[in-house]
């Protein structure tokens, strides 16, 4: 088993974008199924969701408001897996409730388990 | 009461307290001699009361009895003098003289002590369990061993390995810093949660044995809450997820000790007492910021204290298991999981997700998929089924396993 990182990413800044406390409610609950089905399988290793709020910080000391000022895939949030290889974990990332939403994406990458290139 | 049921119901009692006072004031490495003299005040006990009648006032009379055979025991004793370490013997003017302290406050805190020397990780969590039924249960040899469906021998060896190893380690019989309680603290919550398991869902079919064990669970966890240094939000919601499940205890089982399926139990034999203490229980273990797994199985144990199948109890409840597998994987919880995903989000998506499970060597798993598959599929249900009673051990199981296979 090796472990591999999904990350999460929405789209922050677009006002049509965003749900309504009811469609998020009704997220939040596939969301908590779909990390409640991998931590079934005993395959769930950590994670979490983030807070809106937060900081860039770029060289030369330059430091903006909220990851999302450029892009419009900010980082939802991430969770870390234990899965047999890449296809067995893109196969448990399919199934995030996240990509149900238009322009939405998620990352899997392997954890190396060094801060070396692997590649 | 006469002789003959009175002592084995004040071994039960007073054994363990005698065991963890002389244990504490002779250290660790004493503990045989202290089980001797707390078995060897029973002998005499039911020698004696068989000729003089039984005295006024039982335990006041093993008190005296277990204090004079300790001290004549360390007069006498030339290996006491060169095994305990001379310095107790210094440090203490009069070590023979002073009393040994038999007071309700010194047993209580002596056997609080005794709980975190035995709960400890260094020897198998089975060891654990064992020596505190033994020490700070006063559970017979022979009882453990039906406890665990083995034989006394194993027992005994068991027990004898681990004082062993825990008095080789210089085990010092004390409660633990402030700094350190949360970490000491985990695995006492643990032996106390899996002698209560061991009770609830053991194989034994001796149905006054296993509540016996039940209950000694729930007496040591109270006496963890009613010391200030040990009632911790943790510590609560253990004792209110065992007040929750112990509270069905009189309904889970029929006359003839086979199991009764939680949907068929007759509710009207719930202990209500038992369920209003688990919620005080849970009320009290809502302070601090740490959500511990036990926090979570009591509200699960709380939902189950409601029998009616509503949208909120299942919606609830798989939330709960949601985040507890995220804390704390275990296959039973996964399964769990897995049925309330069927009641709470429909049959269908709940088979996509036990087909992953993968625990093919689970009967319950087998049990689960046949009931999910159940009047989608009876075919496949039936094969389940099937599977699920080649691998169940116990009688209990396989008869549950069959009667779902009847009302297919």
């Amino acid at each position: 088993m090796n472990e591999y990182l999904i990350l999460m990413r929405l789209d922050l800044i677009t006002k049509e974008a965003q749900p309504s406390p009811e469609q998020m409610e009704g997220y939040m609950k596939q969301y908590h199924d779909w990390v409640g089905g991998i931590a079934a399988q005993n395959k769930f290793v950590g994670g979490t969701g983030l807070s809106m709020e937060g900081k860039v910080i770029k060289p030369n000391n330059v430091i903006t408001d909220g990851p999302f000022a450029e892009v419009k895939e900010s980082i939802a949030g991430f969770v870390t897996i234990k899965a047999k290889d890449m296809d067995d974990a893109v196969n448990m990332a399919k199934t995030c409730p996240i990509l149900l939403g238009d322009g939405n994406s998620i990352e899997v990458r392997q954890i190396t388990g060094s801060h070396q290139d692997n590649n | 009461m006469n002789t003959a049921e009175l002592i084995p119901h004040l071994f039960r009692t007073e054994y363990r307290k005698i065991v963890a006072v002389l244990c504490r004031r002779f250290g660790f490495d004493q503990i045989e001699m202290a089980e001797d003299i707390a078995s060897e005040t029973f002998l005499t006990a039911t020698q004696t009361w068989g000729i003089t009648g039984i005295p006024p006032n039982p335990p006041a009379w093993l008190y005296n009895v277990a204090k004079n055979k300790a001290k004549n025991y360390l007069q006498r004793s030339s290996t006491f003098k060169s095994k305990v370490s001379p310095e107790i013997i210094n440090s203490t003017p009069d070590f023979y003289e002073t009393e040994i302290d038999l007071s309700p406050e010194n047993i209580n805190d002596s056997q609080l002590q005794m709980m975190f020397a035995i709960c400890n990780p260094i020897i198998s969590t089975e060891a654990q369990v064992g020596l505190s039924l033994r020490i700070l249960c006063g559970f017979g040899v022979q009882e453990i061993a039906d406890a665990f469906l083995t034989n006394k021998e194993t027992i005994n060896k068991r027990l004898f390995r681990a004082k062993e190893k825990l008095r080789a380690l210089k085990i010092k019989i004390q409660l633990p810093g402030s700094s350190e309680i949360d970490e000491r603290l985990a695995p006492v919550l643990t032996t106390i949660y899996l002698l209560f398991n061991e009770g609830y869902y053991s194989v034994s079919q001796d149905k006054t044995l296993r509540k016996d064990l039940c209950l000694e669970a729930m007496r040591l966890c109270t006496m963890l809450i009613e010391n200030q240094n040990t009632n911790k939000p943790d510590v609560n919601a253990l004792l209110s997820l065992m007040c929750f499940h112990a509270s069905r205890f009189e309904a889970r089982f029929n006359k003839n000790g086979e199991h009764i399926l939680y949907e068929k139990q007759d509710t009207s034999l719930w202990n209500t007492d038992l369920i209003s203490k688990g919620g005080y229980f849970l009320s009290c273990a809502a302070s601090g910021n740490k959500l511990s797994k036990y926090h979570i199985e009591a509200e699960i144990a709380y939902w189950s204290t409601r029998q009616a199948d509503t949208k909120e109890k299942w919606e609830s409840v798989l939330q709960l298991y949601n985040l507890l597998l995220q804390i704390e994987y275990s296959p039973i919880a996964a399964l769990n999981r897995t049925y309330a995903l069927s009641k709470a989000n429909g049959k269908e998506e709940a088979i996509i997700e036990a087909e992953k499970l993968e625990l093919t060597d689970n009967h319950f798993y087998f049990a689960l998929l046949g009931e999910l598959y159940t009047d989608l599929n009876n075919l496949k249900a039936k094969g389940n089924f099937e599977k699920a009673l080649l691998l169940a051990k116990s009688e209990g199981d396989k008869q549950s396993i069959k009667k779902k296979m009847d009302e297919m």
